[in-house]
């Protein structure tokens, strides 16, 4: 054990690996990912249990599969949009403010989609209440529509950030990361609800 | 998100040195010293209220229908409602704020040599919202019919159905109480493990990392991945409760076993949660009282992972009599038995630590010891009820009360009273009276064996947990049975009676105790390195790390331990 008297000259610190917003921002996607991991099993294992020909109930009209899958393609290009702003800030940050408009306004038009989708199967008499199906279709599509909200608020709180270019590179990464995982998101509840 | 660069955003020299209001500065204060304070003092507050209830109950087990001192007559709705809130107050509100928040909060920043946590607003926000999570839950014993007393697992139909209950707002507020309280321990993990990545003293290597640390971080992200299910459970249940869903009531389709599933996957890896830090508190203080390396560090750390790995794959114990197919129960029949293999290895490698060593047995070590020797019957007891045969009979007996108040009362009580005689030095910068604390611990431990070593044999003669009044029931209340409850009740309240003995004796050093120095156990680790308590901003100059923590009695050196920032 003689030879670890000797000094080491061990401390050098370099920066971090991951910068602190964007690892804060894996962990906090990771949770919600299992989040949504819950809603999807649970989903799964309900329709699983059911009588065959019982799952969606009988009575439950048809959803609109084509009209979500375009808004499903609307969402996945503001995700491309999004991927874009951050590949033209490294030049300069201020390149990166028109993608960020394209994405939002996509975003938008896809939350617009889903409260008239709503609003039209609410009018058929599908609710809630109406089955457990109907309760996991808006239970999960409006936990993501929420989650959508959010990252369309935090984007344009970022986009204002970007023009005045204030915006740190860590807290851009970590706001990119979260709207990828809305984007990604929705393809894994779309194959689940309306498929 | 409006953190934008850690290290500043804090400012801590900004507003060190300026009067600060009484309020600004215990309720708004972002240091991570203080805000571990506040989860301490809220979770012993809430250990008080959690241990009036198991009194409360416990009277009206051991004396039927008497009206129990200090509360009145116990009515059934009553009963059911103390021992829901018993155990969830102690779970949620104490181990988790005591184990993890305030000795987290404490313990990271100072053991990895920074000033802060990286995030110290979001970790404010943590604290705040935690308040208000308990702030809920007492609510929700006064609204109409009282509070909620479907168990603290929360099956449904009696939690999703007001009939059942018969109390239409307690199981709501009681679940928006518990959803708040774990985005309080979200953000407070999102900080922990941050910090420990992201902050560490130049020098710290992965295995240059406490013990403590490496336990609490692997702990927050066992939470962080198991929490999300039951969130989206509680969802569901709640508006299953408030909306008019049917997502558990199989007349409309739902699945009331889907609950215990989301329950379960979280429930099981939330024992590891807890479980986890009191390991970590126990390998720094038998390192440091037996002048001993950490046997096998790397082993330790690795065995931790798996063990986490592992316990999401045997939450179906919970479930062996509730319907689920049988070729499913002997799976998790298997991987229950096989994760008792990390954790028996865990507790040798503890004695191989202190084997040889020069052993000093302070109160913390007295702790630290009783840790292993309580928490390895709660272990043992585990195997059998892993093993489905054995469960069916066992299941919702006072065998199974026992068993995991033989795992919780080591790491929740055990393993805080280890910590916070340990830490109470650095937290506060004076000593505890010595001799109090070891007549306090010789009674606790005596009487906690007291209370419980009955519930095991009751449990195998087939008590039922959950039963308000036995007279009902003449075969479990033969009088042996009922002496047996007695027996365990008197226990408890020589164990409470014993609890001013440590109360006192906290608050009293708290202010007048012996002054202490800097590192008055004589340990490697970097939080002993600081003054006592430290200042706010921790260390000046912040330290750098040439060594692990746990260089005890190395040879050809005149002191017996080596501080991991030393540089020679
Ligand atoms: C050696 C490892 C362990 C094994 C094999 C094991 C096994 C089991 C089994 C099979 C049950 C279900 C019994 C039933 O309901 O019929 C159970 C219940 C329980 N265990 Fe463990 N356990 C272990 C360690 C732990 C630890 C470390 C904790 C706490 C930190 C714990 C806490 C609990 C709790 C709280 C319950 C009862 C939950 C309830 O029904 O209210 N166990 N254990
Ligand atoms: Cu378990």
């Amino acid at each position: 054990m003689a030879e670890t008297n000797t000094i080491r000259a061990r401390p050098v610190k370099g920066p971090p690996i991951i910068q602190s917003e964007v690892f804060a921002m894996i962990i906090f996607v990771f949770a919600d990912v299992m989040f949504f991991a819950g809603f999807i099993s649970a989903y799964a294992l309900v329709g699983a249990r059911a009588p065959v020909g019982w799952w969606p109930p009988p009575g439950d009209p048809a959803l609109p599969v084509a009209a979500a899958g375009g808004a499903t393609v609307a969402l996945l290009l503001s995700g491309a949009a999004v991927f874009y702003a951050g590949w033209a800030a490294r030049s300069s940050l201020a390149n990166a403010v028109r993608p960020l408009g394209v994405a939002l306004a996509l975003a938008v038009g896809f939350l617009g989609y889903q409260v008239f989708e709503f609003v039209r199967l609410l009018g058929v008499g599908f609710t809630l209440q109406s089955s457990a199906h109907g309760g996991f279709f808006y239970t999960m599509v409006g936990a993501h529509g929420l989650h959508a909200m959010s990252a369309v608020a935090v984007l344009a709180w970022a986009m204002r950030l970007v023009a005045a270019g204030t915006l740190s590179p860590g807290a851009f990464g970590a706001v990119r990361l979260y709207w990828y995982f809305v984007v990604l998101l929705w393809p894994a509840i779309y194959l689940t609800v309306y498929l | 998100m409006a953190e934008t660069h850690g290290h500043e955003a804090h400012g801590h020299d900004a507003h060190a040195h300026h009067e600060e209001g009484w309020f600004t500065k215990y309720f708004f204060s972002t240091d991570h010293k203080m805000i571990a304070k506040q989860y301490l003092f809220t979770g012993m507050l809430l250990g008080a209220v959690g241990a009036y209830f198991a009194y409360v109950f416990r009277m009206q087990m051991a004396f039927p229908n008497k009206p129990v001192p200090g509360y009145g007559l116990v009515t059934g709705a009553d009963y059911n409602s103390l021992v829901t809130n018993h155990g969830a107050i102690m779970i949620f509100w104490v181990a988790m704020p005591v184990l993890i928040a305030a000795f987290g909060n404490f313990l990271i920043p100072l053991m990895v040599g920074c000033d802060d946590m990286v995030f110290p607003r979001i970790n404010r926000l943590s604290y705040q919202i935690f308040l208000l999570s308990a702030i809920v839950l007492a609510a929700s014993f006064f609204v109409q019919g009282g509070g909620f007393g479907g168990a603290w697992t929360a099956y449904p139909p009696l939690s999703a159905k007001a009939e059942y209950s018969l109390t239409p707002l307690g199981p709501t507020l009681w679940l928006a109480a518990v959803a708040l309280e774990f985005v309080a321990f979200l953000l407070g993990g999102i900080n922990f493990v941050t910090t420990a990545m992201n902050s560490r003293a130049p020098g710290m290597k992965a295995f240059d990392i406490p013990m403590a640390v490496w336990m609490i971080v692997i702990a927050s992200i066992l939470f962080m991945c198991s929490v999300g299910p039951l969130v989206a459970g509680a969802v569901m249940l709640m508006f299953d409760q408030q909306v008019g869903t049917g997502f558990f009531d199989p007349d409309r389709g739902g699945d009331p076993v889907l609950w215990q599933h989301l329950f379960w996957f979280f429930g099981h890896p939330e024992v590891y949660v807890v479980l986890l830090p009191a390991l970590g508190f126990v390998a720094e203080i038998i390192t440091v009282f037996s002048r001993k390396r950490l046997f096998a560090y790397k082993t330790v750390l690795y065995t931790t992972i798996g063990t986490g790995v592992l316990s999401f794959f045997v939450w179906a114990h919970h479930q062996f009599i509730a319907g689920i197919d049988p070729r499913m129960a002997n799976v998790f029949s298997v991987t229950t038995v096989l994760i008792s293999i990390p954790i028996a290895e865990m507790m040798f490698v503890y004695i191989a630590t202190m084997f040889g060593g020069s052993i000093s047995f302070s109160v913390p070590m007295l702790w630290a010891l009783a840790f292993i020797v309580e928490f390895l019957l709660g272990g043992v007891t585990g195997i059998f009820l892993g093993a489905s045969g054995a469960d069916i009979y066992f299941h919702d007996t006072y065998f199974v009360v026992a068993h995991f108040h033989y795992t919780f009362f080591p790491i929740a009580i055990i393993g805080t009273y280890a910590g916070l005689t340990y830490w109470f030095p650095k937290m506060f910068g004076r000593h505890m009276n010595e001799a109090v604390n070891k007549v306090h611990f010789w009674v606790t431990i005596t009487s906690f064996n007291g209370i419980f070593l009955p519930l095991f044999i009751l449990g195998s003669a087939g008590d039922h947990r959950r039963i308000f009044d036995y007279s009902n029931f003449p075969e479990l209340s033969q009088p042996w049975m009922q002496d047996m409850r007695v027996f365990a009740t008197v226990c408890l309240l020589i164990m409470l009676a014993a609890q001013p003995l440590f109360l006192v004796n906290f608050f009293y050093s708290m202010f007048k105790g012996k002054k202490a120095e800097a590192n008055p156990w004589n340990a490697n680790t970097l939080e002993w390195q600081c003054p006592s308590p430290p200042p706010h901003g921790n260390f000046s100059p912040l330290p750098e790390v040439y060594r692990g923590p746990y260089e005890y009695s190395a040879e050809g050196r005149d002191q017996d331990f080596w501080p991991q920032n030393s540089p020679t």
